[in-house]
């Protein structure tokens, strides 16, 4: 199924969780934070929660800034 | 005479009490907020941060980079037991951004198990040129992160009356900008933060005010201090200054001597002169006499 991860078209197998999907993109490690259509999933839900075709994922981290 | 003008240059003649700054329930020893973006490179950010002697470090959320080889990443030249991370909303148009921001903030700051998870340097703005904040979306924002365990930092202009209602919102600070974001042009308006202390201080003496924002020397944030700011918000006037960390040095010196010219109590300015060596015993001829 397609789903939108950053702003970018991704194809993933259905069934995939937020948190497969984290790993997938090597971000486990990080100290990153995850929505699903502008809404956060937190860390402990990350593996829970299915995403559906058409989800649109943000996958943030910190970066520099004032 | 006294000029008019000096009742908007501080506090003339008053000793106002000393006390440390304290941001929702914290306390810090430096007044001094610096940010982390715009370095040439991580490790002159670390050293700046260093040498400014700030405990409180400013970061933004953004999307990882999915498809670039692992770079170094910021927090690796972050000591999190030494700052604590303001995470900010920068970039956001509408209070309902700046709201989803501050919250995948947070999430990641949890993580990390720093003390600013549930702080937000509220950023609303209005426009992309002069990154001139939106006042109600900034005060809807507030009112919604307030609602939701935020300890809200918020960017406002130098408008008094548009601190006074982010305030009235529940905003733990307001931070009144000298002048437009990375302008490097000061402190423009100083009657208009005397205000905006006045206002907010009102029957509030510790209500933290942080001006943030234009700064572009250390003169800057000596002035900011010395008309009885809590405290300066700063980036871009270290980052890139030609040499960062000396002038992160310049900013804790400013920020140390506005604080306590500030509290030491300036002399009212005046028109006329006022000799210091005593007339009396001249042995000169005196015009006039």
């Amino acid at each position: 199924m397609k789903i939108v991860v950053n702003g970018q078209t991704r194809e993933v197998p259905e069934g995939t969780s937020v948190e497969s999907l984290v790993t997938e993109l090597g971000l486990a490690k990080a100290a990153c934070a995850a929505e699903v259509n502008k809404k956060l999933v937190p860390n402990r839900e990350r593996a829970g929660m299915t995403l559906r075709e058409g989800d649109v994922v943000e996958v943030v981290t910190l970066v520099g800034g004032g | 005479m006294t000029l008019a003008h000096t009742q908007v240059e501080g506090n003339p003649g008053a000793k106002p009490k000393s006390s440390p700054l304290a941001i929702a329930g914290r306390t810090f020893e430096s007044r001094l907020f610096v940010g982390t973006g715009k370095y040439k490179t991580y490790d002159l950010m670390r050293d700046s941060l260093r040498e400014s002697g700030c405990q409180v470090v400013t970061v933004a959320v953004r999307r990882e980079r999915l498809y670039n080889e692992q770079g170094k990443s910021l927090l690796e030249f972050i000591d999190l037991s030494r700052y604590t991370i303001l995470p900010n909303t920068a970039g956001c148009f509408s209070a309902e951004d700046a709201v989803r921001v501050a919250r995948l903030g947070r999430e990641i700051l949890e993580q990390l198990d720093n003390p600013g998870a549930n702080w937000v340097k509220l950023e609303v703005l209005g426009d992309k040129k002069t990154l001139l904040p939106d006042p109600s979306g900034t005060i809807e924002a507030t009112r919604e992160l307030v609602k939701d365990g935020f300890k809200v930092l918020a960017y406002t202009s130098d408008d008094p009356i548009a601190a006074l209602r982010i305030k009235e919102a529940g905003a733990a600070s307001v931070m009144p900008a000298g002048s437009p974001i990375g302008s490097g042009q000061g402190v423009l308006n100083r009657n208009n933060i005397v205000l905006c202390l006045e206002l907010l201080k009102q029957g509030d003496a510790s209500f933290p005010v942080i001006v943030d924002a234009g700064v572009g020397s250390a003169s800057d944030v000596s002035i900011a201090m010395e008309l009885g700011a809590d405290g300066v918000l700063l980036n871009t006037a270290i980052a890139h200054a030609a040499d960062p960390v000396l002038m992160a040095k310049a900013m804790r010196l400013g920020c140390e001597a506005g604080r306590a010219s500030y509290l030491a109590g300036r002399i009212p300015k005046k028109l006329y002169a006022t000799a210091s060596s005593p007339w009396e015993g001249t042995v000169s001829y005196i015009p006039g006499e």
